[in-house]
């Protein structure tokens, strides 16, 4: 049998007969000839494509190239340019169907509209392996310009005038961090990027690594550089395998270029990166705990002052920024002071990612200008709640910070209003949550976290927080006492006061602002034993409404322990000492008769 | 070690060859390989465009790997592109689906309107 290297298929149905197809046909036979294909190409007359109205139609294979209304004219073309030299004939393809008015790509979607992406600039548009995509936009540009045009005093006053501060949570003002550590008299001293993010549901530092790992890496080679230091540490959990390979890749890919190392492009200066790999312990997000587990000790905090900018890793001068933090430098830097500082608000300048999850249509991840209010994050990138229900709060800050509720949903986000609220900026976490939200068991939810994540060095931690949780899981298993409530305040008062580091002292804070907001719901629990979100499951039971129930024994039927007893024609009971308050069968009632009783 | 003249020579090449409408490179295919797009299937969706084009001797293309855009409810997601930087954006990608975008859109032009992210968030909003 013959191989032929390409076929062209030519449709010889009614439609592209009527157009001239034959015609078309003996037009390639020919024109296959003069150039000495035949033996190559093979012409096979097919079926109809079922685009009639634009034949004749012709196929070529193997890449499946649909051309239409092709003329005899056309022929010639298409055998010179596509089957010798296979270069496509764009014109004659058939090309351009009518979009309607679908939005095709996503800079178009409200999703992003509002964004204004500064640190995430390249994530999803360039290739995280390949360090000349990197350089190619503007990659080390900023480094270059750092190293050949600019005093480390230039450097720590432009970040200074940009007014960044930290994204890791406290949002203490960068420049000035940076500006303590280069007044430090040292011979060592040190950079460490802290890629912990250990805040539950939160992702952004590892979209940045994964997505954009050159930006955090020229940033601390420019820390380095500011503060008159040669070596760094990335700090970042082994959880996340993706980012640490590719800061691997990335940071081979920079020694190889000589952007790491010695005698960085030619101008002299050293700097030198490790990555260091955290084993997930919330506590070494910390800045104190972070730099204990760089050094191979046991994560746990210090007390500061001593600061780390004076005593921080193995007692040398140091400073420690967070990964969003770091990919917002090189911008600035190329960019200008001003820039930065135009975008935002007064005190909270440029953007914020933040990873959005919990009830919200649009879950992901977005970078917004500081100051856009919870509103448009929620409705206008988030694309609102779920299942037309209403919005209840937003938490922020994670297991560190409070929630946002629904009366405050215009507030601007910028470090100093939220904290105003009584929640924090945190790292970028924010969880929707709707109506159907028990407030105390989220803050349960939280405490729980932090009694896990305590690291016991401290008292008013390791047992405060666990006494919190206590009363906490007695409230929402419908043992509330009376006084449980001041109880609470008491001790997150005491803990936040005397707890070492601020895991501890913050760790109340999720019970404090849901008690600001919601003190109804906390009194509902204790005094009337009742969950008004439905949630809690002592204090709810699951009830058939006997005049909707037309006892068709389908609940029954998918009751996982056999709670539910019925016959025909007589309404169903659930038996509350079996029931284990799954709700399958409120879920599998074709009629709607049961219902939740809270 | 590279100097800075040849880190700017670098810079004008590859923005060069990473600009879709060269010869070489009509256009650029990103595949979102982010820690999401991963866990949704990314890879096997890289696979089928790299092996449908070779299956179709298109060369003219290229299949890059990039970080998260940031809606990854939608991923695996595909942009497609081209010389004048217009972008094709497709979600919930399969390697099916893959197949369909390399001979509808990558050889004939024609975008495969029912995967873009606009027919992905109208079928939303009807629910
Ligand atoms: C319990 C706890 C966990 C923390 N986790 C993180 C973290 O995961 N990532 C981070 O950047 N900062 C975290 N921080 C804040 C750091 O201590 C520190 O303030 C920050 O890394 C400084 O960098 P920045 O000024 O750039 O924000 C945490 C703090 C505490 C108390």
């Amino acid at each position: 049998m013959q191989i032929y290297r390409a076929h062209v298929l030519i449709c010889g149905g009614t439609g592209c007969t009527s157009s001239g197809s034959e015609n078309v046909k003996k037009e390639f036979e020919e024109q296959l000839k003069k150039h000495h294909l035949e033996n190559e190409v093979q012409i096979v007359g097919t079926g109809c494509f079922g685009l009639c109205a634009r034949g004749p139609v012709v196929v070529v294979y193997p890449e499946g190239a649909m051309y239409t209304m092709v003329r005899v004219e056309d022929v010639e073309e298409i055998v010179t340019e596509h089957l010798l030299k296979g270069r496509m004939v764009r014109r004659l393809l058939a090309g351009g169907q009518e979009a309607g008015d679908v939005t095709q790509s996503l800079d178009k979607v409200d999703f992003f509209k509002k964004q204004l992406r500064i640190a995430l600039r390249n994530c999803g548009i360039i290739n995280p392996e390949d360090i000349d995509e990197y350089i190619a936009f503007d990659g080390y540009k900023a480094l270059t310009k750092v190293l050949t045009e600019m005093t480390p005093e230039q450097v720590i006053d432009t970040v200074k005038r940009s007014g960044l501060r930290g994204r890791g949570g406290a949002g203490f003002p960068t420049g000035l961090k940076w500006e303590f550590a280069a007044r430090q008299q040292n011979e060592t001293k040190y950079v460490c990027c802290n890629a912990d993010e250990g805040d539950p549901g939160a992702f952004m530092d590892r979209s940045v690594l994964e997505g954009d790992p050159h930006s955090v890496i020229e940033a601390m080679i420019i820390a380095g550089y500011a503060i008159g230091a040669h070596q760094g540490f990335i700090y970042v959990r082994a959880e996340y395998p993706i980012a640490v390979k590719r800061l691997e890749i990335a940071i081979g890919q920079a020694k190889e270029y000589g952007l790491l190392g010695k005698n960085i492009l030619g101008t002299g200066f050293a700097f030198d990166l490790e990555l260091r790999l955290g084993a997930g312990a919330f506590v070494c997000g910390e800045e104190t705990a972070l730099m204990t587990s760089i050094e191979g000790h046991r994560g746990e905090p210090r007390p500061r002052p001593p600061f780390p900018a004076v005593k921080g890793l193995w007692g040398k001068p140091t400073i420690l920024n967070n990964v969003e933090t770091f990919a917002n430098i090189p911008r600035i830097i190329l960019n200008g002071a001003e820039w930065f500082a135009g975008i935002g608000t007064e005190r909270s300048k440029g953007t914020k990612v933040f990873a959005m999850g919990g009830k919200i249509n649009n879950t992901g991840l977005l970078e917004v200008p500081m100051g856009t209010t919870l509103r448009e994050v929620i409705y206008d990138i988030g694309g609102g709640i779920p299942g037309g229900k209403k919005f209840k709060a937003a938490q922020t800050g994670g297991p560190s910070g409070g929630c946002i509720p629904a009366s405050h949903i215009d507030t601007p986000i910028e470090y100093d209003t939220l904290v105003q609220l009584g929640s924090m900026m945190g790292s970028g976490g924010l969880i929707v949550m709707d109506e159907d939200t028990c407030m105390v068991d989220i803050a349960r939810y939280f405490l729980d976290f932090t009694v896990d994540e305590s690291c016991g060095k401290c008292p008013p931690c390791r047992i405060g927080t666990k006494r919190m949780l206590e009363i906490l899981e007695r409230i929402t298993g419908g043992k509330g006492e009376e006084g449980d409530i001041e109880k609470l305040e008491t001790l997150a008062k005491n803990i936040k006061a005397s707890a070492l580091c601020a895991l501890g002292q913050s760790a109340p804070n999720p019970v404090l602002s849901t008690l600001r907001y919601f003190r109804d719901e906390y009194e509902a629990h204790v005094k009337e034993k009742r969950c008004p979100a439905g949630v809690c499951k002592a204090m709810m039971k699951y009830v058939i409404n006997a005049d909707s129930c037309k006892s068709c024994g389908i609940c029954a039927k998918n009751c996982p322990v056999g709670a539910i007893e019925g016959e025909k024609k007589v309404p169903y009971r659930i038996d509350q000492d079996k029931c284990i308050k799954c709700g399958t069968c409120m879920e599998k009632c074709p009629f709607k008769a049961i219902f939740k009783n809270v | 070690m590279k100097t800075i003249t040849e880190l700017e020579e670098i810079r004008k090449r590859t923005l060069e060859k990473i600009k879709p409408g060269t010869n070489s490179n009509r256009l650029r295919i990103l595949v979102g390989m982010a820690t999401c797009g991963i866990a949704a299937g990314a890879r096997p969706v890289m696979n089928a465009f790299i092996e449908e084009l070779k299956k179709r001797n298109i060369s003219d293309v290229t299949v890059t790997m990039t970080g998260c855009i940031g809606a990854c409810r939608l991923e695996p997601i595909v942009e497609v592109i081209d010389s004048d930087g217009r972008r094709v954006t497709y979600v919930k990608m399969t390697e099916e689906k893959a197949a369909r975008v390399v001979v509808e859109h990558i050889v004939n032009g024609r975008v495969c309107v029912d995967y873009t992210i606009g027919e992905a968030e109208r079928k939303t909003a009807e629910g």
